[in-house]
C-alpha cells in the first residue's frame, strides 16, 4: 500500500515536458517574455542569413593550395594566398635558406612564455632560462658567430619582428611605467615635474607622430654617416609611448591604496624603497591588473602601426604580398589569417591575466 | 601645404650642411654596397617576391648603379620607403639613391634639395572602365562616379581634368589599392583612375578581364626618375649614366646575351660604349667596363622593361612612351663619348 503511494507521488512530481530539457531551457531563457522572443527570432534570422554563406565561402567552395589564376574562377575563399606566400608573410626578408633560424627563435620565445605562465616556475632558474633564451634568440636572428651567417637587422621582418617589438616593448615599458608613476607621486619637485611633463607630453600625441619623429625627424639631427637602426628607433618610440600610459594606470593603483598602508609601513620603520617594494606596489599593481593588461593588449596591436614607417612587420609583409596582381583580389583571406594570429596573441595575454588575478586574489 | 614645404626646405638645408662635404662615391666604395630607397609594395617597380628577393624596374635601376660602381649588381641593400619617408631618407644620408617611382617635379628638384636624373619610366594617369558602360573616351564620363586613392596627386589630377572639361564627377575614395580595385569590380563606381602603369595590372585581377577596358586618354604627366642628393655632381653623373647606359645599349642593339660578342665589334660607338676604347669610365671615375657590366648583369632597358612590366608580365604594359625615340617613344640617350 505504502509503496503504491510513493509511486503515485513520483509520477505526480514529474515536471511537464515543456519545462524541462532543451525545450524547457529555451522557454526559460530564450522565449520567457515577448521581447526576448523577438530578439531570439531576429538573432536566429541573422545567423541563418550569415553563417551558412560564410561556411560555404570559407570551407565548401574554398581553394587551399592553388595558384592565383585558378582562384579567380571560384566563388569561395582563396586561402591559397597564405600557403603560397607563407614564408614571406612570416619571415619577411630573412634569407630564404636561413628561415629555420627565426622559426626556432620564435619557438624558444613561445616555450619560454608558456613556461613562465605558471607561477610555480617563478624562481632564479627562470631568470637564467630567460637570459639563455634571449641570448639564443639574438644569436639565431643576428648570427655572425658559431658558423652562423650574419643577417642584418634590416632583413628582419614578419612575425619575429612583430613579436620582438611587442614582447620587448611591453617588457621594457612596464617597469618604466611603474617608475614614472612613482616619480609622479614623488615629493621631490624636480622628479615630479619631469615625470608629469613626460607623461602628459607623450599622452598628448598619437603613436604615429612618435613613430614619424623617430623615423623622419630624428635622423636629421644626427651627424652625417651616423644612423641608428630603424627597428631600434621604432622600438624606443613604442616603449616610450606605452610606458606613459602604463604610468597612469599604475598611478590609479597607487592612489587606490589607503593611507593606513603607508602609515603602517612607516611605523614598522621601513624606508621609502622598502615601503614601495614590500607593501604598496604588490597591492597596487595587483588591483590594476585588468587595466594594465588591456593597455598591453592595445600596445601589442599598436605595433602594427610601424607599417607607416615601412618596417615589414606581419601586417606589412601581408600587404606587400597583396600588392602582387595575382593575389590582389584575395585580401580578405590574408587579413583574416593575420587577424587570427593577433587574436591568439591577445587572447593568450587576457586569459593569463584572468588567471593571475584569480591566483593573486587575497580577498581584499 | 606651403608651411609643410617650408619645413621640408629647412630640413633639407640641415641635411645639405651635413652632406655637402663628403663624396657619395667614396662613401659607397668604402662601405662596399649601395643603399637604395625603393617602394616595397609596387608590383613591377619595387617589391619583394615570395622568397623575399627584390624585383622590379626601379630595383633593376639600383642594380645597374651597383654594377657600374662595383662591377657586381648584387651589391645593393634596399630600404623600403613610404611616400612620406622617401625624401628624408635621401636627405639624411640613410640611402644613397632613391629609385622609388618618384615623379620629377620642379618643387622637388629645388625646394627639397634633390637632383633627379634620367627618367626610367614615363607614366601618366588614365581610366579603367567596364565595357558595358559604353564609353570610348574620357570626355564622355560626365557625371560618373570615380574610384580614386585619397590624398594623392591622382585625386587632384582627376578633379582638375573633370573641371577643365566642364564635367561633373562623384569621387569614391578608398585608402588601399587592393580594396579600391575590389570596390570597382563590385560596381561601386563607374570608373577607376590611377597611374596607367597600374591600370593594366588592376584589370588583370578582374574575374573576367575582357569586360573591362582602359580609355585612351592620359590626363597627367608622371615622369618617374631616380633621385640623388643635390650638390654631389659626380654621384649624380654616375647614376644618370647608369640609367642612360641601359637605354643606349638598347639603341645600339646590345643585350645581356650578345654583349660578349659585341666586345669584338668594330663599330666605334659600341667600342667606346663597352669600354674597348677607353675614356668614358675614367671621366666618370668608374671602371672602363661599367657599361659592359650593366648590360651583362642587368640588361638593356628593353630587357629590363619586358622582364618587370612588359606584355608578358601580369601588368602587361606596352612600351608606349617608354619605347626608344626611334620607335616613337621618349627614351633617348646622349652619345657615350
Amino acid at each position: 500500500m505504502e509503496k503504491a503511494d510513493i509511486k503515485q507521488i513520483e509520477t505526480e512530481v514529474k515536471p511537464p515536458v515543456a519545462s524541462k530539457g532543451v525545450v524547457g531551457w529555451a522557454r526559460a531563457n530564450l522565449f520567457n517574455t515577448w521581447f526576448n522572443s523577438i530578439l531570439t527570432l531576429v538573432t536566429l534570422f541573422v545567423l541563418w542569413k550569415t553563417v551558412p554563406p560564410f561556411f560555404r565561402w570559407a570551407i565548401v567552395d574554398s581553394l587551399w593550395f592553388s595558384t592565383g589564376e585558378a582562384c579567380r574562377g571560384t566563388e569561395g575563399a582563396c586561402w591559397s594566398v597564405i600557403p603560397a606566400n607563407i614564408r614571406f608573410i612570416l619571415f619577411g626578408f630573412f634569407p630564404y635558406q636561413l628561415q629555420w633560424r627565426p622559426l626556432l627563435a620564435m619557438v624558444i620565445l613561445v616555450v619560454l612564455l608558456f613556461y613562465s605562465r605558471d607561477r610555480r616556475h617563478w624562481n632564479n632558474s627562470l631568470v637564467y632560462a630567460w637570459v639563455a633564451g634571449l641570448f639564443a634568440m639574438g644569436l639565431l636572428m643576428k648570427g655572425g658567430i658559431l658558423g652562423l651567417v650574419e643577417v642584418e637587422s634590416t632583413q628582419w621582418g614578419g612575425l619575429p619582428l612583430t613579436l620582438m617589438l611587442s614582447v620587448f616593448g611591453l617588457a621594457a615599458a612596464y617597469p618604466l611605467g611603474v617608475v614614472l608613476a612613482l616619480g609622479r607621486q614623488s615629493k621631490m619637485p624636480a622628479v615630479k615635474a619631469l615625470c608629469v611633463v613626460y607623461i602628459e607630453m607623450i599622452r598628448g600625441v598619437p603613436l604615429i607622430t612618435l613613430l614619424f619623429m623617430s623615423s623622419i625627424v630624428f635622423p636629421l639631427f644626427l651627424p652625417e654617416g651616423v644612423t641608428v637602426n630603424v627597428i631600434l628607433r621604432a622600438q624606443v618610440a613604442i616603449i616610450m609611448f606605452t610606458a606613459a600610459y602604463i604610468a597612469e594606470v599604475v598611478r590609479g593603483g597607487l592612489q587606490g591604496m589607503s593611507k593606513g598602508q603607508y602609515e603602517a609601513a612607516e611605523s614598522l620603520g621601513l624606508n621609502y624603497y622598502q615601503t614601495m617594494r614590500l607593501v604598496i606596489l604588490p597591492q597596487a599593481l595587483k588591483i590594476v591588473i585588468p587595466p594594465t593588461v588591456s593597455q598591453l593588449i592595445s600596445a601589442l596591436k599598436d605595433t602594427s602601426l610601424v607599417v607607416i614607417i615601412a618596417l615589414y612587420d606581419l601586417l606589412k609583409t601581408t600587404q606587400s604580398v597583396l600588392s602582387d596582381p595575382s593575389w590582389m583580389a584575395f585580401s580578405s583571406e590574408a587579413y583574416i589569417f593575420v587577424a587570427l594570429i593577433y587574436f591568439f596573441c591577445c587572447y593568450f595575454m587576457s586569459s593569463y591575466s584572468r588567471r593571475l588575478e584569480k591566483e593573486l586574489d587575497t580577498g581584499l | 601645404m606651403k608651411r609643410l614645404t617650408i619645413v621640408f626646405a629647412i630640413l633639407a638645408v640641415f641635411a645639405l650642411i651635413g652632406s655637402a662635404s663628403a663624396g657619395t662615391l667614396d662613401d659607397v666604395k668604402a662601405k662596399g654596397f649601395i643603399q637604395a630607397g625603393v617602394n616595397g609594395d609596387l608590383f613591377g617597380f619595387g617589391k619583394p617576391d615570395e622568397k623575399g628577393v627584390w624585383r622590379g624596374l626601379d630595383v633593376d635601376t639600383a642594380r645597374a648603379v651597383a654594377a657600374a660602381v662595383f662591377g657586381d649588381a648584387d651589391k645593393v641593400k634596399y630600404t623600403p620607403l613610404t611616400a612620406k619617408t622617401r625624401f628624408t631618407a635621401l636627405q639624411s644620408g640613410e640611402i644613397d639613391v632613391l629609385t622609388r617611382n618618384c615623379t620629377q617635379t620642379l618643387s622637388r628638384d629645388t625646394a627639397l634639395g634633390l637632383d633627379f636624373v634620367q627618367v626610367n619610366y614615363y607614366d601618366g594617369q588614365g581610366f579603367l572602365i567596364p565595357k558595358k558602360l559604353g564609353v570610348t573616351s574620357a570626355k564622355e564620363l560626365d557625371g560618373a562616379s570615380v574610384c580614386v586613392l585619397p590624398g594623392t596627386t591622382t585625386e587632384l589630377n582627376v578633379a582638375d581634368y573633370f573641371r577643365s572639361n566642364g564635367m561633373k564627377m562623384k569621387p569614391v575614395v578608398i585608402e588601399n589599392t587592393a580594396e579600391l580595385a575590389k570596390a570597382f569590380f563590385a560596381g561601386r563606381c563607374d570608373c577607376l583612375t590611377s597611374d596607367a602603369s597600374q591600370l593594366a595590372g588592376t584589370r588583370a585581377i578582374a574575374s573576367n578581364p575582357k569586360d573591362y577596358m582602359i580609355l585612351p586618354e592620359i590626363i597627367s604627366k608622371e615622369p618617374l626618375a631616380p633621385a640623388v642628393r643635390h650638390g654631389d655632381n659626380q654621384w649624380k653623373d654616375i647614376v644618370n649614366f647608369s640609367v642612360l647606359a641601359m637605354i643606349n645599349a638598347e639603341e645600339l642593339g646590345i643585350t645581356s646575351k650578345n654583349v660578349d660578342e659585341m666586345l669584338k665589334s668594330k663599330d666605334p660607338k659600341i667600342m667606346r660604349f663597352l669600354g674597348v676604347t677607353e675614356g668614358n669610365g675614367k671621366a666618370l671615375g668608374l671602371d672602363e667596363k661599367f657599361a659592359y657590366n650593366i648590360v651583362k648583369q642587368v640588361g638593356n632597358y628593353g630587357e629590363v622593361f619586358e622582364r618587370n612590366v612588359g606584355v608578358n608580365t601580369p601588368l602587361g604594359i606596352e612600351r608606349g612612351l617608354n619605347a626608344l625615340w626611334t620607335d616613337g617613344g621618349l627614351m633617348y640617350s646622349p652619345p657615350f663619348k
